[in-house]
Formats: structure tokens, C-alpha cells, sequence
């Protein structure tokens, strides 16, 4: 058998030409749109991770591989890195179940009100996020805070907590805000995914005589494992990158604890005290995001695996 | 038996998400009402939610004072600019990906798609600086290029699957009349597109209105250029001790959006789902 050489040969047939053409047409703005906003930033990020820059002038202090060597060995962007992962496996294990709980409640056959609740607790997920920081931190932030009424009120506490003055209470916050935020996007994925799973399956095991808590367990939830991990994967992506939240909640404080690698990064890439260091911004930038390349692989082949082992029960 | 037992867990379940979903969304109520407070009151108040009179004026002081009426409108600029700019490109993109098996095809979606995956630096920078190079830094239309900037990988991909199952004859016979490539698309197949239009416009409406990064770096030297989310954050650094004024400003920037997702919630839950199961 010969192959051909070329794959691509220009087609015989006039219309086929001008759909071509048509279609290049089409493309072009979105390409170009393309290669200047994310092709060349991408490339570019690498570049300037390996030189001195302040972002002004000609790019020509290059140091090899100085600005990696010197980020290993800062303690504050361990620290911050710390946080995002705790925020990262706090919001993510307080989220997975409970939003699967509330979803399959309420995707249940004659349950009314879907629509209703389902509005209500994706509300926050549509607010500005950045605003959202700032209301909090009038519920949150001083003496006679509304958070800090409430728990007096009911007895709950005897004195106010200042809650984003203490490293420990300032990440809480963060996190149960954080879980708030985007709990109503989680709870739409899993209805999207419980609703994509096949009618016939669950008819067929009332037929049997199966009752809800073993539909539950034997056909819901392994029918549900592929979404759980697309699920799963959007999640830790997603609070792996807190910005707006932790810049207007709590600046990253206090002392550093609620600094997030987001928010480290813009501190040194727009500090408005101090030289901007674009180079040293762009290195953690890389690392950061080959950590999360390496976690999310990670997960990606577990959820793989356990996808592959459950379907021989 | 089983059917009263089921009555009344579901009762039990309506009282508790109801309940549950008040204090969820006692935040926005809390926001909207304290913005009707004195400020006075607003300190004193404790758990009293609702004013004494209303302070309208707080409003007032907002827009004027604070700047909120500058804000609002670049907010609205910057989202319609990108809204209309982001729709306009998936729309072609995703005809084009649908409808043509062009060579190259395969490698422009999965240069698209890996772009999600791969790590980065810190990108902005570079976008900042192309702005720049355009002669386009502190300017609205810099603001709307970062702002629409991005792969858009979701909604052309809606696009795409779309239009690729749109049938062959509804092309085939509009060609048999004498219509061109450009007629069909714009004429036939657009106005069929109308709920992925929908969906793209709404989510990528309330993206942009909530966005803070991009606009926080196009106008850190450009505070007239300031949009709701950062003009909110730089009021609430300078006027520290207007409670009810940043309450005020609040209800401004977060209203809107909640409004328009309330009435077109149908198409961004679309979306949303649509992200999983893609």
C-alpha cells in the first residue's frame, strides 16, 4: 500500500474552493484575535521569565534561570502558595458533596420548585465578585459587624470575633465566602450531568423494585462518575485562582495570611511601591501554573482509573 | 403510605431550602436595605433591617460624589462593546468550524482547546504592552481590546456543535436558489442560531460587567476610565467611613446583573451546563 505524500490536495471543485476561502474569511479576526491575545502572551510570559524587567524599556538583561532559582527559595511565595492550596482543598471538599446533595434533591421526579431554588442559590454566582468582597467585609469586618450581631444575638459567641483580623478566622472567611460564591455553578453542573444520564436505566430498576437509596447507589452515582470528574477538574481549577475576592476582602492580609499566588503575583507585577518586576511576576506565573497542570493531571488519571475499576462491579 | 411519606419530606425539604435560601441571599437584601440608612443609623442599627426613612440621597451622593454615574456608564460602554465584539467572532468562528471541513480545520480547534490547558505566565502583560503598542493604552477602546481578548473556547464550540447539525439540505436547496456563502450564513442559518446567540450574549454579559482584573490594570493610570467593579473598590479605599454611600454603590454595580440574569437565566444555565457536557 502506497499513502499519498500530500494529504491535502486543492479540491477539483469550485464550490469547495470558495467555501474554503469563505471559511478562512470567517476565521480571520478570531485567528488574529487569537495569535495577539493568547498565542503570543503565552510565548511571551515564558520569555520574560527569564530575563531582569521592570516592563519598561528594551528587554536585554537576560539571567537564565535566576528568577526561578530566586522564587524557590522565597518563603513568601511558599506561603502563598500554601493558601491557595489550602483555599483550593477547603472550598472543593465543602462544595463536591454538598452541592450533589442539594442537586439531586432537587432533580428528583415530582419535586416542585426546581426553578425557584435553583435561582435563589446561583444568585451570588452572577454578583461582581470584587463587590461582593467589599459587602462582606462590612458583614465580616468590624466590632459590631452584622456576622458578629447575629452570633451575639443568638448567643452563639460572648464577644465579637474579628474575623478578618486573625489569620486563622481571615482564611475561614475567605473560604466559606469563596464556597458561597460558587456553590450555585456547582449545583447547575451536577443538574446538567444528572440530567444527561439515560431515563431508560431508572425505569428499569423501579421495575426491579430497586428503592431510591439503592437507585442511588448502584446507578445514579457510578452513571454520574464521569461528570463528577469534569466537575471535579472545573472546581480545583477555579479555586485555584482567587484574585478578586482576597485583593478587595482582605488585601491578602492579615500579615500575609490570606495572600493567594494570584494576588502575589499582581503585587509584584503592579506594586505601586517599588520597581515592578515583570520577569520575577512571570516566573512564578509559570510555576504556579505547572503545578496546576501537574495536579489537575494527577486527578484527571485517578478519575480515569476509578472510572476503569468501577465498571468491572 | 409511601406517597404521604414522600408529602412530607418534601415539605420538610421546601421549608428548609426556603429558609436556607433567605439567609443565602440575606447579603444582597441586607446590602440593598442599608443603603437606604443614614449613616448614623447604619452603626447603631444591629440587626434592624429596615431604615427609619428612606435615604434616597445616599444614592445621589454615590452617583455624583463617588463617581458612580462615570462608572455605570463606562460599565455599560465597555460590556456592550464586548459583548457585541465577543458574539460577533464566535459566531463566524463557529459557522465556519461547523459547516466547512477546510484543511486546518482540526489544528485551529485543538490549538484552541489546548490553550485551556496549557500553563502560562502572567499574561497580562504581554496584552497590556500589544495595547500599548496600538497607541490604545488609557483609552475605552484599550479597555475593550483586553476585555475581549481571551480564546472564547466555550462559546465557539457551542457555535460550532450548532451549526454542524444544522441539516445539509437546508444549505443545499438555498444554494439551488442562488444564494452565496456569506447570504446563507447570514440569512438562513444566523437567525436559526438564535438560542446560542442568547446564551453567548447573556454569559459573556455578565462576565464582563463583573470583571475586575482586566479593567483594574487598563486604568490603574486612567481613573476616569474606571468601570462599576473597580470604581466600587477605589471608592470603598477613599471614603472609608460612607457606609451607606458604598451600600448605595453596591446595589448600583450588583442590581443590574442580578435583573438581567433573573430574566435571561434560561440561557446562561444553558451555557453553564453545556460547559460539562461538552
Amino acid at each position: 500500500m502506497q499513502r499519498t505524500i500530500s494529504r491535502f490536495v486543492w479540491p477539483a471543485s469550485r464550490r469547495t474552493r470558495i467555501r474554503y476561502l469563505w471559511a478562512y474569511a470567517l476565521i480571520g479576526p478570531q485567528l488574529l484575535f487569537f495569535l495577539a491575545f493568547t498565542v503570543y502572551p503565552i510565548v511571551m510570559s515564558y520569555v520574560y521569565s527569564f530575563y531582569e524587567w521592570s516592563g519598561f524599556g528594551p528587554l536585554e538583561q537576560f539571567i537564565g534561570w535566576d528568577n526561578f532559582a530566586k522564587l524557590v527559595q522565597e518563603q513568601a511565595f511558599w506561603n502563598a502558595f500554601r493558601n491557595s492550596l489550602i483555599y483550593m482543598a477547603a472550598t472543593t471538599l465543602i462544595l463536591m458533596p454538598s452541592t450533589l446533595i442539594l442537586a439531586l434533591m432537587l432533580n428528583r421526579a415530582l419535586f416542585k420548585g426546581k426553578v425557584f431554588y435553583r435561582t435563589l442559590y446561583f444568585l451570588p454566582v452572577v454578583t461582581t465578585t470584587s463587590t461582593i468582597g467589599i459587602v462582606m467585609k462590612f458583614i465580616f469586618g468590624n466590632e459590631n459587624a452584622l456576622v458578629n450581631e447575629v452570633l451575639l444575638g443568638i448567643g452563639l459567641i460572648s464577644k465579637p470575633i474579628p474575623w478578618l483580623g486573625q489569620a486563622d478566622t481571615a482564611m475561614l472567611v475567605l473560604i466559606v465566602i469563596g464556597a458561597w460564591k460558587f456553590y450555585g455553578m456547582m449545583l447547575v453542573y451536577w443538574l446538567a450531568g444528572l440530567q444527561s444520564l439515560p431515563k431508560e436505566v431508572f425505569e428499569a430498576a423501579r421495575t426491579d423494585g430497586a428503592n431510591p437509596l439503592q437507585t442511588l447507589r448502584f446507578i445514579t452515582l457510578p452513571l454520574l462518575m464521569p461528570v463528577a470528574a469534569v466537575i471535579l477538574l472545573l472546581t480545583v481549577v477555579n479555586s485555584m485562582h482567587v484574585f478578586d475576592l482576597v485583593k478587595t476582602l482582605t488585601g491578602g492580609g492579615p500579615f500575609y495570611a490570606t495572600e493567594t499566588v494570584d494576588l502575589y503575583i499582581y503585587n509584584y507585577a503592579f506594586s505601586t511601591s517599588g520597581f515592578p518586576q515583570i520577569g520575577y511576576a512571570s516566573a512564578a506565573g509559570i510555576v504556579f501554573g505547572v503545578a496546576i497542570f501537574i495536579l489537575t493531571g494527577c486527578l484527571g488519571l485517578w478519575a480515569k482509573r476509578l472510572q476503569q475499576t468501577g465498571g468491572k462491579h | 403510605m409511601a406517597k404521604r411519606k414522600r408529602a412530607l419530606f418534601d415539605s420538610l425539604l421546601h421549608g428548609l431550602l426556603t429558609v436556607g435560601g433567605l439567609i443565602w441571599i440575606y447579603p444582597f437584601v441586607w446590602m440593598i436595605f442599608s443603603s437606604l440608612k443614614t449613616n448614623q443609623e447604619y452603626i447603631n442599627a444591629g440587626l434592624k433591617l429596615l431604615p427609619e426613612s428612606m435615604q434616597w440621597s445616599n444614592y445621589a451622593r454615590a452617583w455624583k460624589v463617588g463617581h458612580f454615574s462615570d462608572y455605570f456608564i463606562n460599565s455599560v460602554i465597555v460590556t456592550v462593546s464586548t459583548v457585541a465584539i465577543v458574539t460577533l467572532l464566535c459566531m463566524m468562528t463557529g459557522y465556519a468550524l461547523g459547516r466547512v471541513t477546510f484543511p486546518g480545520r482540526k489544528l485551529f480547534v485543538l490549538a484552541f482547546s489546548a490553550t485551556m490547558f496549557i500553563p502560562k505566565g502572567y499574561t497580562i502583560i504581554p496584552i497590556y504592552l500589544i495595547v500599548k503598542q496600538l497607541g490604545l493604552l488609557n483609552t475605552m477602546p484599550g479597555v475593550i481590546l483586553a476585555e475581549s481578548s481571551g480564546a472564547h473556547v466555550l462559546f465557539i464550540l457551542l457555535f460550532m456543535a450548532y451549526f454542524h447539525g444544522l441539516p445539509k439540505e437546508l444549505e443545499e436547496s438555498a444554494e439551488m436558489d442562488g444564494c452565496g456563502f456569506l447570504r446563507i450564513f447570514g440569512q438562513i442559518m444566523l437567525p436559526l442560531s438564535k438560542p446560542i446567540i442568547a446564551t453567548t450574549i447573556i454569559m459573556q454579559f455578565i462576565w464582563t460587567w463583573n470583571s475586575f482584573f482586566v479593567p483594574l490594570v487598563f486604568t490603574l493610570n486612567k481613573p476616569e476610565l474606571r468601570t462599576l467593579a473597580v470604581g466600587m473598590f477605589s471608592f470603598a479605599g477613599e471614603h472609608t467611613i460612607d457606609w451607606s454611600g458604598m451600600a448605595a454603590g453596591a446595589s448600583i454595580s450588583l442590581v443590574p446583573v442580578i435583573l438581567v440574569f433573573i430574566m435571561f437565566q434560561k440561557y446562561f444555565v444553558e451555557g453553564i451546563s453545556g460547559s460539562v457536557k461538552g
